[in-house]
């Protein structure tokens, strides 16, 4: 008798993820944009890496907000104080305008209300730091064409189900956002191959994030 | 406010081992303490332990604040063969969350209590007698004012850190109120910058239940023996709100206590396993605890509110320059998250250094005590009190040399030859 086969599987062609800047890229460009000895919250701080940096170097008081009890608990181990949060549900216990800056680093698009969590950072701080994958890159685009086949990104390779991921947009569509949200894009810092490229052309196309300065109106 | 819902503490080889409760006595004629109700009172004996070793800059002491009816013995045995080791000997010893290798650990029998420190039972040294009810009234701000003596008279001029639950947090909150300089760190659990109404109305039961029991005699029934039947209740009851719904089921369920089936007998009072348990509590209670110390501390605990004697939580904490760790639990309803983040707003609208979480534990308001807990309790508090404890070096690596007021004071304490 014939042992059940496994059946073929059909090799799906390699699927193009956009790269994540690397976490030291976008440490890097973030310092970059936060004057020192400022007040600063990093939303998603994980274990506090970007703040330690912030604290020791740049003479900053920090504040990191995390869900996840075994990253507040790498952050306590670096000093970092940190409050546990869930950013879905806003940040109630932060008073108005108690930060120069508040982060967040490629989480937007995984929280429920994106809009709600910019809103809250300019309301706790007077600039909001945020990076956010561009699914407006060629690749993705040519994927989308070629294959039919929705974006992923690299350091977040979840099928389309099963994916933190829960928003998909461009260099486009976040500049809509931000307008509709009444706030000013100081800055749009496209990421290219890893790199911060200031004047970048064809940014949208080009760019697997990008870093914006948001401020109140 | 030890429960002792789990199962008792074994000793797993990482034990402070023997320890023995010392005494002081503080507050002597004419420098007594002044209470928050006017009252003079002293001299005051207070009952205390101390484990591990006070380091040369004497810049490692934690000062642990008991719970309601707990007391100095937090860690160790007191024999060889003592059973029973102290309420907090899960966190407290060589590489647990107080490490001992590490830290030099007070734990002191708060004032109005009945394990040693002075309270409505001890002898009123003007009568000769018993203080009974004639005991002034006492807040937790007078129990904070008695802590820090202690660690004057210890030659401690500034602490690493106070930690405590309960009514231990609102201790460490109020010491970081009244005490600023004192603390470097504040570490509180399951608590909250005020009594709630629910605390407050459950408190009002177990008075009741003392005040009505007719072996109260207005407090001085030391000659005829306790209000069992009354400080019993007040027990009984205030126990089911340290613990939580899924714990009672979880360890009782609706098993019966002594039988496969129900009795259909309106007099049997202990059918079921968790009626035991709560008689037995309640007895035990009775045999150790003081049911005037009971109605002086519960009323201490009512009456603390800091937004009330400091003006809001933000004026009554921005005078320190401590860092907060505040931990809730998702269980506790007696103390609930709520009351933990209302804290931690005041703090950070303060701008304090505070750092928070709400743990997910079953045990309800006694999560801070359950030894199975206790691991990831320290995998918190450890790293917390080790970057303190850098950050209070780094500061101040030579007492001598900063030329800070504080640190000299610290240099003649410690008679540092110059």
């Amino acid at each position: 008798m014939k042992k059940s086969v496994e059946p073929k599987r059909k090799r799906t062609p390699a699927r193009y993820c956009i790269p994540d800047p690397s976490v030291a890229v976008t440490d890097t460009v973030i310092r970059a944009h936060i004057e020192p000895g400022s007040r600063v919250i990093d939303l998603g701080c994980a274990d506090g890496r970007l703040l330690e940096l912030l604290r020791d170097e740049h003479g900053c008081d920090v504040l990191g907000a995390e869900l996840d009890e075994e990253l507040i608990v790498g952050a306590i181990a670096r000093g970092v104080p940190v409050i546990q949060s869930d950013l879905d549900h806003g940040l109630p216990d932060l008073p108005d305008g108690s930060f120069d800056f508040a982060v967040l680093s490629q989480t937007l698009q995984q929280l429920r209300r994106p809009q709600d969590v910019l809103r809250e950072m300019l309301r706790v701080a007077r600039r909001a730091l945020v990076v956010v994958p561009n699914f407006g890159h060629w690749r993705v685009r040519l994927q989308l064409v070629t294959q039919g086949r929705a974006p992923v990104t690299s350091t977040l390779p979840y099928e389309w189900y099963d994916t933190p991921n829960l928003h998909v947009m461009s260099m486009h569509d976040f500049r809509e956002l931000a307008e509709k949200l009444r706030c000013r894009i100081v800055r749009e810092l496209p990421i290219i191959k890893g790199r911060a490229v200031d004047r970048a052309w064809a940014a949208n196309l080009r760019a697997e994030s990008v870093l914006y300065v948001l401020e109140r109106h | 406010m030890a429960s002792e819902f789990a199962e008792p503490h074994c000793s797993d080889g990482r034990s402070v081992g023997l320890v023995e409760t010392q005494s002081a006595t503080l507050f002597e004629p004419p420098d007594v303490l002044v209470t928050e109700g006017r009252k003079p009172l002293g001299p005051i004996t207070v009952a205390y332990e101390t484990y591990g070793e006070l380091s040369p800059g004497r810049d490692n002491a934690i000062f642990v604040c008991h719970a309601l009816t707990g007391d100095a013995h937090a860690a160790g045995v007191r024999s060889a063969d003592d059973r029973k080791p102290g309420w907090w000997d899960a966190f407290i010893g060589p590489g647990k969350g107080l490490d001992t290798d590490r830290y030099f650990v007070i734990c002191a029998n708060i004032l109005g209590g009945c394990q040693g420190t002075t309270g409505p039972s001890s002898i009123d040294p003007a009568t000769g007698r018993r203080f009974c009810t004639t005991f002034p009234f006492i807040t937790v701000g007078d129990i904070v004012a008695v802590h820090s003596k202690l660690v004057e008279h210890l030659g401690i001029d500034r602490l690493l850190a106070a930690i405590g639950g309960s009514l231990g947090g609102m201790q460490v909150l109020e010491w970081a109120a009244r005490f600023p300089k004192q603390l470097g760190a504040a570490v509180v659990l399951a608590s909250a910058a005020k009594l709630s109404a629910q605390g407050i109305a459950f408190n009002a039961v177990g008075k009741r239940a003392i005040l009505s029991d007719p072996g109260f005699k207005n407090g001085e029934f030391y000659d005829d023996g306790p209000p069992r039947f009354g400080l019993a209740l007040a027990r009984m009851l205030a126990h089911i709100t340290y613990l939580s719904e899924a714990s009672i089921e979880r360890k009782f369920g609706r098993r019966l206590q002594n039988s496969e089936r129900l009795a259909y007998e309106l007099l049997q009072e202990t059918e079921f396993q968790i009626e035991s348990y709560l008689h037995h509590q309640g007895k035990r209670f009775v045999e150790r605890f003081d049911a005037n110390s009971y109605l002086y501390l519960t009323r201490a605990m009512d009456y603390f509110n800091l937004a009330e004697s400091y003006g809001s939580i933000e004026s009554a904490l921005s005078r320190t320059d401590a860092r907060f760790l505040v931990v809730s639990y998702t269980t506790d309803w007696l103390f609930p998250t709520s009351q933990s983040k209302e804290l931690v707003r005041a703090l950070l609208a303060t701008r304090r250094d505070v750092t928070f979480l709400e743990l997910d534990s079953p045990y309800g308001h006694d999560s801070f005590l359950i030894p199975a807990d206790m691991d990831r309790l320290a995998s918190i508090v450890g790293p917390f009190l080790e970057r303190t404890q850098d950050a209070v070096r780094r500061r101040a690596p030579v007492p001598v040399a900063a030329g800070v007021p504080e640190a000299a004071e610290v240099a003649a304490g410690a008679a540092a030859v110059m």
